[in-house]
């Protein structure tokens, strides 16, 4: 059970989502996530709470540990971004027929306009698609409501309930009154049922019948759900799902509209509902991020219900990519009653004059460092697959050609060399990244014999998404020193031939290190270790001091290198006051002006 | 019909404090009985990237204060000011601090940095009121050049439906009990500075 007290009411959407909890919690979150804040709120709590809180590996990991916990009769969660589902996507889909034990809840947080993501999927499809329900919150008070509602409906159906926040919920705050606690005990116990736990084909069959036969019941309960409400009048309809339900309300309010309105928080839709609208209107809006969802169904019903009825929705009215907000439903709406739109406004100066503000590596960032070492020893033809982490970032340096997934460096490399490449390969990746699905990669490629080098930039943390520990780190997500795996030994196990391990910052050995790596005539490994300096500078005090003197020849080599330490003025190299004292920059000035000083 | 009591924007660079300033209106409005809304993405902010928070006192809707609907943009960074002077409305006032924070892009000699006039002239032809003022140097006679974004704060304090108490209030609650008379002070000198 979860003590809600203790959850301060004007808070993160995110960290507002576990007041239904139950003993369960594991969370997998690649990148700079909208879902991190969950599992660290809940670590926070763990020390008053009977409940189990881990980081784990990857996303397939925690949805199969929150089933088991569910199994065991305790209330589970495992929380996710969207692209995360797609690595969960297997106990997921199966996960519906078999059912639950206590209340099971996949938090799946989903980044229209990637914010923070490769990609803008709209995880309601997969709710779809595994016929489980799925709740939008539009607001965090909603998602903390939902968080409660989705553990009851979860029970009452035998299905996994979908959270699916998007980011202007997971990284919003509002005023919520996070004091309702709901405590559950369960048995503890796991109850044998292979019918319903072994999924053989025999048992698969009649699960799935099982599993469509309850929709109908699933659809009639979230008819009643309090974030599913029609408004009849007029002659004008509205439909809006989420926060996109926000936007239309605000809409309808600053155009002050007497139309029919259906907020959708719930899905399957609510088919009722609709077709009541449907049924009195003679046109209708249906406003939603990303896919047509809502649009298809209003679609198939407004055949039967109502055919002449004129529906807007993707085509010409609302964007399918991307972000809305508040102007674009207006405007959309606008339009649909012949009333004046609003433009967006446009400041030509802004557009003209600003330099680019974008985001980069820190300065003193170890990645910089191994990746110019890895280009000096492998040169500008070879290929540089890369992976997910902040070490993307470093694409201005010519090391990151590719990036696709978590892991997909390895396997990516792998294939290139199997395409018929020949000039050297080598891809890197984080050791969170490596650890979460590049273990898998690297032992593919050393059985299918790829002539790769592969690179872990071990900052030994989590670096991206605000230094969660990995098991790379010896500690868990509640603090407690654990087992502290060796990449060097977890490297070999998986067959890679050479295993080297070297500091970036000693740019010389690290050089003839990549050297070592690119003449080897197998799989090697170059683990290139230093903690991530973020969190160094946290604790750190007698670092050096650099500063350029009289012998710089002005040549830019140290600025082209890219730190944000180094500046250029007056034809001049300069240090300025964010250096942390790392010193690669003193090892690549041809005219050795870059020197320590006292500080 | 107005859907929100007051629309603020926060600009800045990662690292200025562009969230706290959100989190202590936040704070105060709860303690008002009002309804509000915040909303920014995180991620990149350490990494040097631009940063900008919506914040909606009074507000019911959504947390995204949208494009002219700004009552205020309080800008931490001058070129930051002009990059998201979009969301000002025209009645809107724009708080700028003057203290540039260079880019990469600026410091290796790939893009040029505006002169503060450059930035300043195309924000008066968007709004009422431009405020410009050295929020560091202003911080600076408060004990700590940190305490900048709480000069930005005390000098948002003019334009917003939320009481002095209640903000310093909710400042006492996220800085820490040693640097609070700083703050306290800073917060007043920011206040002052728009008189």
């Amino acid at each position: 059970m979860v003590v809600c007290e203790r959850i301060p009411p004007w808070k993160c959407g995110d960290c507002q989502r576990f007041t239904g909890g139950g003993r369960g919690g594991c969370g997998r979150l690649p990148r700079h996530t909208p879902s991190s804040e969950i599992i660290e709120a809940l670590a926070d709590l763990k020390g008053d709470l009977p409940l189990h809180v881990e980081w784990s590996v990857n996303e397939k990991v925690a949805l199969e540990v929150a089933a088991g916990a569910s199994w065991t009769d305790a209330r589970a969660a495992a929380t996710m971004k969207h692209v995360g589902l797609n690595v969960a996507a297997d106990p997921f889909m199966t996960l519906a027929y078999l059912g639950v034990g206590a209340g099971l809840m996949v938090i799946c947080a989903d980044d229209p306009f990637c914010h923070s993501s490769q990609n803008e999927q709209d995880s309601r499809r997969y709710a779809e698609f595994a016929a489980i329900p799925c709740l939008d919150p539009a607001d965090p008070k909603e998602a903390k409501e939902m968080a409660v509602y989705g553990f009851e409906l979860s029970e009452k159906f035998n299905v996994p309930v979908m959270l699916r926040p998007t980011t202007r919920v997971s990284h919003a705050r509002a005023d919520v009154d996070a004091s309702e606690a709901r405590p559950r005990r369960g048995r503890q116990q796991f109850i044998k049922n292979p019918a319903r736990r072994v999924v053989l084909p025999v048992h698969a069959r009649p699960l799935h019948t099982e599993l469509l036969k309850k929709q109908a019941a699933i659809e009639e309960a979230l008819q009643s759900a309090p974030w599913n409400r029609l408004e009849l009048k007029g002659d004008a309809g509205i439909i809006a799902s989420g926060l996109s339900g926000l936007y239309a309300e605000e809409a309808i309010q600053d155009l002050d509209l007497d139309v029919s309105f259906l907020r959708i928080g719930a899905y399957p839709a609510p088919s009722r509902m609709i077709r009541q609208l449907l049924e009195n209107v003679s046109r209708v809006m249906v406003v939603e991020e990303l896919e047509p969802v809502v649009e298809e169904q209003v679609e198939r019903l407004a055949r039967k219900v109502n055919p002449a009825v004129e529906i807007l929705g993707k085509i010409g009215s609302i964007p399918r990519e991307g972000e809305l907000d508040f102007l674009v439903v207006r405007n959309a709406v606008a339009r649909m009653l012949g009333r004046a739109e609003k433009p967006a406004l446009r400041v030509a100066a802004a557009e003209k004059i600003l330099p680019p503000r974008p985001p980069a590596l820190c300065p003193g960032c170890s990645h910089r460092a191994t990746y110019y070492a890895m280009r000096k020893a492998f040169g500008k033809k070879a290929i540089y697959p890369s992976d997910i982490g902040c070490y993307t970032m470093a694409i201005g340096m010519g090391t990151v050609d590719t990036c696709l997934c978590m892991g997909a460096s390895i396997t990516l490399a792998s294939g290139i060399r199997f395409g018929g490449e020949t000039e050297g390969i080598c891809c890197s990746l984080g050791d969170s990244t490596f650890l979460h699905a590049g273990m898998t990669g690297l032992l593919n490629a050393a059985y299918n014999k790829a002539r790769i080098t592969v690179t872990i930039l071990d900052n030994s943390s989590t670096a991206m998404t605000g230094h969660q520990p990995n098991p790379g780190t010896g500690m868990t997500a509640t603090g407690e020193s654990t087992v502290q795996v060796s990449l060097e030994a977890l490297a070999k196990a998986l067959g890679a031939g050479l295993v080297e391990t070297v500091d970036p910052y000693d740019l010389d050995k690290a050089i003839e290190c990549f050297q070592k790596a690119k003449e080897f005539p197998g799989l090697s490994v170059v683990i290139a270790r230093q903690p991530c300096v973020i969190k160094a500078r946290r604790g750190e005090a007698g670092r050096k001091s650099f500063a350029v003197g009289e012998d710089c020849a002005g040549c830019q080599i140290c600025v082209d290198f890219g730190c944000s330490a180094i500046e250029f003025e007056n034809e001049r190299a300069r240090i300025n006051a964010l250096c942390t004292g790392c010193g690669v920059c003193a090892k690549i000035c041809p005219s050795a002006a870059i020197q320590e000083v006292r500080r | 019909m107005k859907t929100s009591e007051c629309d603020i924007v926060i600009v800045g660079v990662g690292g200025q404090g562009v969230i706290l300033i959100s989190d202590v209106i936040g704070r105060a409005a709860v303690k008002a009985g009002k309804p509000v809304r915040g909303a920014e993405t995180h991620g990149m902010a350490q990494r040097g990237g631009s940063v900008i928070n919506h914040t909606r006192i009074g507000c019911r809707f959504s947390p995204m204060v949208s494009s002219g609907g700004a009552d205020v943009l309080l800008a931490l960074e001058p070129a930051e000011a002009l990059r998201f002077a979009h969301f000002l409305s025209p009645e809107g006032v724009a708080l700028v601090n003057t203290t540039a924070v260079l880019p990469v892009t600026v410091t290796t000699g790939k893009s040029r940095y505006p002169a503060l006039q450059e930035i300043l002239a195309p924000l008066r032809e968007i709004c009422k009121t431009v405020a410009p003022m050295d929020a560091i140097a202003i911080a600076k006679q408060a004990g700590t050049a940190q305490a900048m974004n709480v000069v930005m704060l005390g000098a948002l304090s003019r334009y917003i439906p939320l009481s002095e108490d209640l903000l310093l209030a909710a400042l006492a609650e996220v800085v820490p009990p040693r640097y609070l008379e700083a703050n306290k002070k800073a917060f007043a000198l920011g206040k002052a500075e728009v008189e």
